[in-house]
Order: C-alpha cells, then structure tokens, then sequence
C-alpha cells in the first residue's frame, strides 16, 4: 500500500489508523473547498453548520482517543475527564474573553462583562496573561496536566483501583463543576464564557476561520492519535498493558506502577485539555454544565460503543454515537437517552470489542484469518 | 591462629554482632540503606531474616521467624497450609511490612525500607503461586518486560532493544523451551508453558535470589523432572528459595530443607534428617 509509506515507522503496522489519518486529510481538503469554493446555492456546498459540527466530533474523536489510552491500555475507568476538556476549554475561553475587549456590552476594555455586572474593580491575578494567545496555550496543556498529576500521585500512590478510582474521579468533575458554577470564582457562574468575538484577530464567524479551526481539529487529532500510538508501541505502552493485565507481576518484576500509571494519566488529560480548547471556538461557549459528571460518563459510553483498546475504535465511538445524537436530539428527543442506554447494553453483551470488534468478527468468519 | 580468625569470624557474623537489631534498636529504621548493585553477601547469608512477626488481625502468620539463606543455595521450604510460606515471601519482596523483626538482603539492604519494585531492581524474583504473565502479551514481549533493565517511565518510553538483550531474550525462550511459541499470546498456552514462562521471566530478571512458589503445581511427571533440573542447574549462581508441596519433588532438588509451622521455623536440615524429626512427624501426621 503507498499509505503507508507516507507514514513513520510506529505507524507501519496501524492499517485503521494510517486510512483514519488518510480520511482526515481528504475530509478537510473537500470541506475547505465545498465549503469556501462552491456557491452556497450549489447542491454540492457544504454548510459552516456542518462544517462546525464535524470539527466539533472531530474534538470529541480526540476525548475519545485520550479516555481510550487511560481506559482500554491501563485499564483507569476515568469517570471524570470531561474535567479535562472544560479545563482546557475554560483556558480557551479564558483568551477569547480577552480578545473581546471593549466590545463587551458594557465597553470595558479592562474587564469581561460578567465581572463589570458583578462589580468587580479589577482583572483578578488568575486572569492575567491570558490575553496572550501563547500563554493560554500553554495553559491548555499545563492546567490539566497540573490537576491530573496532582490527582493522580495521591490516588495511584495510595493504590486505589478499580470502581473506588472511578468514584473518585466523578466526584473530582463534580466538585469542579459546583466551584465553577459559584460566580465568586470568577469564571462567568453559570453562564460560562461566551459571546467570543475573534481569534487572533480573526472573527470567529468567518466561514474562513471555521475552516482553519476544523484543520485545526483534524490536524491535532490526526497529531493526538499517532502521538498516542508511539506510546502504545514503545515499551511504555507494553507496560501500561502488564500493569493493566497483572498489576503485581509489574510491580514484582521492578516497574514502578504507580509512575506509568501517573504519566499515561497525564499525557491523556494533556490531549483532553487540548480537545477542549479546540471545541469553544467552534461551539461558541463554555459553561460549568461542561463538568457535569453525565459528560464524563457518556464519553467512556463512546469508546466502550467504538472498541476499546485500539484508539481508532474511540474514533470511530465518538462519531457514531455523536453523529447520533445530533440526529435523534434533532428528530425524537425524548428517545435519546434511551437509545444511548440500549446501544451500550447492546455492545456490552454482544460486542466486547465494540463496533470496530465486529468487522473483525465478520472478517474472521469470513476465513481470511483464523 | 586459623582458630583465632575462625573466632573472629564467628563474632562478626552479622546476626549476632546486631544482636541489638533483634531488641528493637535498629539502628537502620527509619533510614533508607539502598546501595544498589552493592549486595554484600561476604559473610556468608544473602538473605537475613530475624525475629519477623506480621499478624493479621490478631492472627500471628509469622511469628518471630529466623531464616538464614546462603549465598547460592537451593533451599526447600515446606509447610502445612497456613504456616507463613506466602506472608514469609510477601515480606521478603515489600509487599507485606512486618510488625516486627527485620529482613535484611546482603547485609546492607534493609528490605522493610524498600518498595516492591526497588527490591526487585536489587535482585529479589519472585514467581506466584499461581502463574502470573501478561496474557495479552506474546511470549517475547513477556521476556522484554522482565528483562533487566533500566525500567523507567522515560527509559522505556524510547527503548529499543539491543542486540545482545535480543540474545539474552532468545538464551531464556531455550532454557524454557518456549521457541516455537515465542510470537504467541500468552494466554493461549498451557497451564505447564505458563509455569515455565513464569519462571523464564524470573530468569530474564537475572535476578540473585530467586524466590519460587509451588514451581510444579499442575504440571506432568516430565515437566516436573524439567523444572527439577532447571532449578538447580540455577542454584550455585542464584540462590533459589523454593516453596512447595510435592515430597517427591522436594526430595530429587533438596540440599536444605526448612519446615515452616505456624509462623516459625520449625526444623531444619536435609530431607532425611526432616523425615525422622518427630516434631516435623508430629505436625505432619498428628499427634
């Protein structure tokens, strides 16, 4: 296959993830032209709404690969990273607040709005420097891997597995979401950050900025997933499956759990945080709702629905189950929920290995592979 | 003047010149006495292991037990159900802390002071009772990650196998017998292959004392005879601390024979000495 020769050498044998790449690359280019090239009366133009909305599962496909590494290759049923992504989104919305300046309703150049109607004097200290787009960056990545480092050292140090690790995880989502909901804490209370202007300068509405952030999108999931993929194929990731498989055996054979378990915990909030950012912008908002331990909970429901273990399946997860709800929220709302629930009852008892599992299956009984 | 060293000798063994270790004035406690790489077995022992007590909830599993395992030796340790033979093992490799007592690797290691995966690093291989491999891994990949290394989170993240490591790999799937499988999942083999992969893992290790719990569980009279030779081809190198069941077994590799009996050491001395104790006769057969 020419594929895969475009590919470095971790990725030669990730057939799914060299044609998930390949699909991103041509999805962007024919979006980018349909979008800005054909004339919107044309049958064949692609709609900003559609546009918007692909980037925005193309942020959820990269969640999904980031809950994926902890879950599937370590086997830490994180219920709490959504925590992540609003993290990083609160960080991007954080800049974008800034970018706003006196055009606010209130015209203060000093202040976003929500802190001039609460009377508030001055720009607080956790404020500062965000109007920086370099800094907020940095911010993206260091505020989720600071909480998730500091969570994890204490909990993977004092050994805690299994559900009670799940547990904690939704209450650290939780309590994050009551602390952001409180308008003292100066995050905009329960009506988020919103109202974004532009971006670098940049008006958000622009159907060509909407094109650069969907490439965005695409690029830093394609980037996400072969980063991921390196570490799932370097030694590191084969210990991360050893401690998912027997725990103690690693231990007695001198890796220090506690370490993998701390950094592949890390390096996925990273990529949550980072998948955060790149959704305000092109949603328009961030809110404290974004905490909310439901979230959390329905993202593992995508990797479990795409196939856990292999990244493309979170991919492929989030997509579907995603593509999904936009179409039943839209036609039949009240039966959303229920069909989220019967789809993950039905792939928990059928399908082990997901969606993705199923091909194989097919495959198999096809006789290709024994 | 051979008498007067041997004298001296005897006065500096280290468990009795830390006679003071024994009454709870470790000097050591407290302190990390981690020298890597420097396992100082000069004297004799490799392992030193006094006055150990853990309890469980009041139940006394070790209860002030004494071992002294030599530098190189094969030693057998036998024992009704719940005499201590696991809890002694969880000690040694970090897993359990005793209440009391001290365990001492060479004599400059205070093994109550490390963590399960420092020991390891010292030198300490254990193999469960149960056989305990990664099954999603191939047999090869089991191997890699036993391998002595440098098993650091950023070391492993860009480690590359060398060419001697890859011989060193392919020395271990021989020894075992386990080349023809050596790209296979390890779940797919046999109770008996899991056994022996276990303990290929233990050898990758290149461990200095091996520690084995029920080696021949479950396997056939053949492999049993395998295992035999392979455990004490080991001793002489390693010393090999062997826990287990099978009398016959235990009688075609024994040197020195431990009986473990609630908590403590009971007996100790070669199989026939143990066979005739009356006190060993006494816990085995009932009075």
């Amino acid at each position: 296959m020419y594929l895969a020769k475009l590919f470095p050498s971790f990725m030669k044998d990730d057939k799914a993830g060299q044609i998930l790449i390949a699909i991103l690359a041509l999805m962007t280019l024919v979006f980018a032209t349909f979008n800005l090239l054909v004339p919107e009366s044309s049958v064949f133009h692609v709609s900003t709404y559609t546009l918007t909305l692909v980037g925005k599962y193309l942020t959820y496909a990269l969640l999904a690969v980031a809950v994926d590494l902890v879950w599937g290759y370590c086997g830490i049923l994180s219920l709490g990273h959504g925590a992540f992504f609003a993290l990083g989104g609160y960080a991007m919305g954080m800049y974008l607040m800034r970018q706003i300046g006196e055009r606010g309703v209130y015209g203060n150049a000093e202040l976003p709005d929500f802190m001039v109607f609460l009377n508030w004097q001055e720009l607080p200290w956790f404020w500062q420097g965000f109007d920086m787009f370099w800094f907020a960056m940095i911010m993206v990545i260091l505020v989720p891997a600071a909480l998730a480092y500091l969570f994890g050292y204490f909990a993977f140090r004092s050994r805690v597995t299994g559900v009670y690790l799940s547990i904690m995880t939704q209450a650290l989502t939780y309590a994050l979401m009551l602390a952001f909901f409180r308008n003292e804490m100066g995050f905009g209370g329960n009506n988020g950050l919103t109202d974004f202007k532009d971006i670098l300068g940049f008006n958000l509405q622009s159907n060509e900025t909407r094109v650069v952030l969907f490439f965005a999108s695409a690029l830093s999931l394609a980037l996400g997933y072969m980063a991921s993929r390196y570490v799932v194929n370097s030694k590191m990731g084969r210990v991360v499956v050893a401690v998912r498989d027997a725990e103690d055996r690693s231990r007695f054979i001198g890796y220090k759990v506690e370490s993998y378990k701390l950094w592949i915990f890390v390096f996925s909030a990273v990529l949550a945080g980072i998948a955060g950012a790149l959704y305000v912008p092109q949603v328009g908002i961030i809110n404290p709702g974004e905490f909310s331990p439901l979230n959390s909970i329905e993202l593992v429901i995508w990797v479990a629905i795409g196939g856990r273990g292999m990244l493309y399946g979170a991919v492929v997860g989030a997509f579907i189950v995603n593509y999904a709800k936009t179409y039943f929220t839209g036609v039949l709302p009240e039966v959303w929920l229920f069909a989220l629930g019967a789809l993950f009852v039905v792939v928990t008892l059928f399908l082990p290995k997901g969606v993705v599992g199923l091909y194989d299956q097919f495959r198999n009984k096809g006789g290709l592979t024994s | 003047m051979s008498n007067a060293l041997d004298q001296l000798r005897e006065t500096m063994r280290r468990d009795r010149v830390f006679d003071f270790v024994a009454e709870g004035r470790n000097p050591f406690v407290g302190r990390r006495t981690v020298l890597p790489g420097e396992i100082d077995a000069s004297h004799g022992p490799i392992f030193y292991m006094e006055s150990v007590t853990v309890s469980f909830d009041g139940f006394k599993a070790l209860d002030d037990l004494t071992l002294y395992i030599n530098d190189g030796e094969l030693r057998c340790i036998i024992g009704p159900n719940g005499a201590g033979k696991t809890t002694m093992m969880d000690v040694i490799t970090g897993k359990t802390r005793p209440d009391s007592g001290t365990a001492f690797f060479g004599q400059t290691m205070d093994l109550t002071q490390m963590t399960e995966y420092e020991i390891a690093s010292a030198g300490i291989g254990r193999k469960f009772q149960k056989p305990t491999i990664f099954p999603e891994h191939t047999v090869f990949e089991n191997l890699e990650l036993a391998l002595a290394m440098d098993k650091r989170v950023w070391t492993s993240l860009f480690a590359v196998l060398t060419a001697e490591q890859l011989d060193r790999i392919d020395e271990v799937l021989e020894t075992i017998g386990l080349q023809e499988l050596k790209h296979s999942r390890a779940a797919l083999l046999s109770h008996g292959q899991k056994q022996w992969l276990e303990i290929g893992m233990l050898l990758a290790q290149n461990p200095r004392v091996l520690l084995v719990d029920e080696p021949v569980a479950g396997m056939t009279h053949q492999e049993m005879d395998r295992t035999g030779e392979l455990l004490l081809s080991l001793a002489g190198n390693h010393s090999v601390v062997v826990v287990e069941h099978d009398m016959n077994f235990i009688r075609s590799i024994a040197s020195t024979v431990s009986v473990l009996h609630e908590g403590h050491v009971l007996a100790e001395g070669t199989m026939d000495e143990i066979q005739n104790n009356q006190k060993v006769i006494e816990v085995y057969l009932g009075e």
